[in-house]
């Protein structure tokens, strides 16, 4: 692990405004911040830890804790809302005895809302990993969930 | 230019090859919401059909061209005769459609939508005398759903690039007096007078200037930055230049969300090809103008959409916004000079100096020039991307374009969750900045959500508010307390336990916020709460004195029944019950246990669509005793 943060830091300066895309870089290979890699960062733009922290703890899109294998994320945005985004997010909450923005105790799902995927014309969508699913509804997303082991 | 003058010709030529069509295209919508639909599915389907019976034709991935309801869309253009679209295909019609134009050498009349060429063909009408179509104006989406984004040469062939090559030989005074007669607003929902900021930027003291693109379009219902860049990078990029080049900038930086991954990937590809054609680096064309662009990944910060906190997202920091003056165009990233331009503002400035000052204001209305891109979406029959006119009637908008709304009209809102909610008595409000204003709502960049009956007030302005008090970034505590306690006032409503001072509560405490907030998202936060309540007070009193919720959303409010004399007892209902609330034998009306019922929609969604009973089960208004 940490040789591939160090390739990470590599290719990127040591300048402050160089910490976001690291950790989208970090995220982006681990799935998530640990503790160690915040450690890394911390030397290589020297900057307290505390700081690292205190910027990714900003933004939604930074997790620090080992993601599922498969991620959902149920669009909320108003189009979806207004079609019923919200009884989908219920719906998984309690299928998969997890609150939005946990990890299922098997690790199989990540359940997260998402403030709007931009495709309010198909609405309402769920994510799954990459792909986009349209005018979901409460059934069609139970069989869809069979296809992610 | 000599180099790319080159270019641009041996870009025509092949798009005059292409347009004389010797070889049959295939052109398939494929940006986000397109392969939503499953058109990369559809293009492995052509693929297999052309080698199956050996035949050829050019395969060319294209943006979007606006009408999203009729995704996925697919286009066949046969040699010799006009593009021909086809909406809605799935894998069956696509075989009925490709054995038509490839077996039998004609469109299938049955299934086309619209044809592009000029005149009449074979009785298919002309995709832009489409109802949705016609009303519009392109300008800024001229190229969407019509040229390959990912191809330089036929954004060229279209006269690409030619409104920065028009720039490039004025001086930068005068790119922006162009900037200035063409009364260009900014795009990103402030109104801003594009050419007075601009102004400031390059006046200011400074070797090192920034040009920023704004693409974090955060506003939830809202897609048309995505859009645009997914379907014609080149034109925003061109923008930049010519934006760059104004302001006398020579760094460029597209702040652009992680969740458009297919944008960013465009994007990346479009300052590679602009790059290789000399359009990016030292002494551009020969100038001695020096322009590099680069792409940051926003992290999922709506606030980062304002200014001073898209400036700290880019330098590293939280993206809090900070008191202004000094204005960005002062002193902004990295202290020095910057401008920050919206997508779509960048995205008009080609067509602007590639055709003057004098055509741009030929559309609009004075004050308002030009045209304003907007996603129409909610409960309307066509929803998609639009282009209009400023000056053009909401009722133009929702009833023309949209088509209307299948059960009867309530509201809409303009703005996204900075905007407001209009009742129908606004339907023949011009959209324009100042109008919108005055009815207490906002143009924002552009969201549009139409709401019929069966959308609730009271639940609409609670999830605005659930969005805002969630992204508010705390600096301000009118913002993030008041945000919160209006919350938690919208939620006691909504469970019937609100009092009629609550109301009084809602004013007090949004018209604080919008005094006491630095930056636009705590101004602007109330809004939802304040226009709703002006134009349906009713419904909340409904709420608060009847415990009652007509459109059956507020959960609290509401119970789900079986009807009796309509269930068939096919079982459905009771299979995908996730807490056993409904039972009873096959072929008997089945009986729902209201104390188990969890109010989850399952049975209600199996019935109304797969059951055989039709609509037994129901949501009504609970009867409740108070």
């Amino acid at each position: 692990m940490p040789e591939q943060i160090r390739k990470i830091l590599g290719k990127h300066g040591r300048s402050p405004d160089e910490l976001i895309p690291i950790l989208q870089d970090v995220q982006a290979a681990f799935g998530y911040l640990g503790e160690e890699s915040v450690k890394a960062i911390s030397r290589y733009l020297r900057i307290s830890e505390n700081q690292i922290y205190g910027v990714s703890s900003f933004y939604a899109q930074f997790r620090f804790t080992e993601p599922g294998r498969h991620g959902i994320k149920v669009c909320l945005g108003t189009a979806c809302h207004v079609r019923g985004g919200g009884t989908l997010l219920d719906m998984l909450e309690r299928g998969l005895d997890v609150h939005c923005g946990e990890t299922t105790e098997d690790k199989r799902y990540d359940l997260d809302r998402v403030a709007c995927l931009g495709c309010c014309a198909l609405s309402p969508v769920v994510q799954i990993d990459r792909d986009i699913y349209s005018r979901m509804t409460v059934n069609k997303l139970t069989e869809l969930l069979k296809n992610y082991e | 230019m000599n180099k790319l003058t080159k270019k641009i010709d041996s870009a025509k030529g092949k798009w005059e090859k292409l347009k004389e069509n010797r070889e049959p295209i295939v052109y398939i919508g494929a940006a986000s919401c397109g392969r939503a639909a499953g058109a990369l599915d559809l293009k492995e389907s052509v693929k297999a059909f052309l080698d199956e019976n050996k035949k050829s034709a050019r395969i060319i991935e294209v943006g979007c061209i606006g009408p999203c309801y009729l995704e996925p869309l697919v286009d066949i253009q046969m040699p010799g005769e006009p593009r021909v679209s086809y909406n809605n295909v799935n894998a069956k019609t696509l075989q009925m459609i490709l054995k038509s134009h490839f077996q039998d050498g004609t469109p299938h009349k049955k299934l086309a939508l619209g044809h592009f060429g000029t005149g009449d063909f074979d009785g298919i009408p002309r995709f832009y005398d489409l109802p949705m179509l016609k009303p519009q104006v392109r300008i800024v989406l001229r190229n969407c759903g019509l040229i390959d984004p990912e191809e330089i040469d036929q954004y060229l062939a279209v006269d690409g690039y030619q409104g920065f090559m028009k720039a490039l030989k004025s001086t930068p005074e005068d790119v922006i007096a162009t900037v200035r007669q063409a009364g260009l607003r900014g795009r990103g929902g402030a109104g801003f007078p594009t050419f007075r900021k601009w102004t400031v930027c390059r006046e200011a003291a400074g070797e090192q200037k920034y040009l920023i693109c704004n693409a974090d379009e955060g506003d939830p219902g809202a897609f048309m930055n995505r859009s645009l860049i997914e379907s014609d990078p080149h034109a925003v990029l061109e923008g930049m230049l010519i934006a760059g080049y104004a302001i006398g900038a020579s760094k460029g930086i597209v702040y652009i969300r992680a969740e458009y991954p297919l944008a960013i990937e465009r994007l990346k590809r479009a300052i590679g090809q602009m790059r290789e054609y000399g359009l990016l680096g030292s002494n551009i064309l020969g100038s001695d103008f020096s322009f590099e662009i680069k792409i940051k990944e926003g992290a999922g910060a709506f606030v980062c959409g304002e200014e001073t906190a898209l400036i700290g997202s880019i330098e590293g920091k939280r993206g809090m916004p900070r008191s202004r003056p000094p204005f960005p165009a002062i002193a902004g990233l990295f202290g020095s000079p910057t401008i920050i331009n919206n997508v779509e503002t960048l995205g008009t400035l080609p067509n602007i100096l590639r055709n003057g000052p004098d055509w741009y204001t030929r559309f609009g209305k004075e004050g308002n020039r030009g045209t304003k891109t907007f996603s129409l979406v909610g409960k309307i029959r066509r929803p998609g991307l639009i282009e209009v006119q400023l000056g053009t009637t909401l009722r133009e908008i929702i009833f023309d374009i949209g088509g209307g709304v299948q059960k009867p009209f309530k509201a809409i809102q303009t703005g996204g969750p900075s905007g407001g909610c209009l009742s129908e008595e606004f339907l023949d409000l011009t959209v324009d900045y100042e109008s919108l204003a005055s009815a207490g709502s906002i143009m924002g960049s552009g969201g549009l959500i139409v709401m019929d009956e069966d959308t609730c007030i009271v639940d609409l302005a609670k999830y605005f508010l659930d969005f805002t008090q969630k992204e508010s970034c705390g600096k301000c505590v009118p913002c993030r307390v008041g945000t919160k306690h209006i919350l938690e006032i919208l939620q006691r409503i909504s469970e019937g336990e609100g009092s009629p001072d609550d109301l009084l509560a809602l004013r007090t405490l949004g018209d604080t916020i919008k005094k006491g907030a630095l930056c636009g998202l705590g101004q602007t936060a109330p809004n939802p709460v304040l226009t709703t309540l002006r134009y349906f007070r009713n419904e909340y009193l409904e709420h608060i004195k009847d415990h009652k919720c007509r459109a059956t959303v507020c959960k609290s409010l509401i119970e789900y029944r079986v009807i009796k004399e309509k269930c068939t007892g096919c079982q459905s209902c009771v299979r995908v019950c996730p807490t056993g609330a409904i039972t009873g034998p096959r072929s008997e009306p089945h009986n729902l246990d209201a104390s188990k019922c969890i109010k989850c929609r399952s049975c209600y969604e199996i019935c109304r669509y797969e059951a055989i009973a039709g609509d037994a089960i129901v949501i009504r208004t609970a009867e409740r005793q108070s």
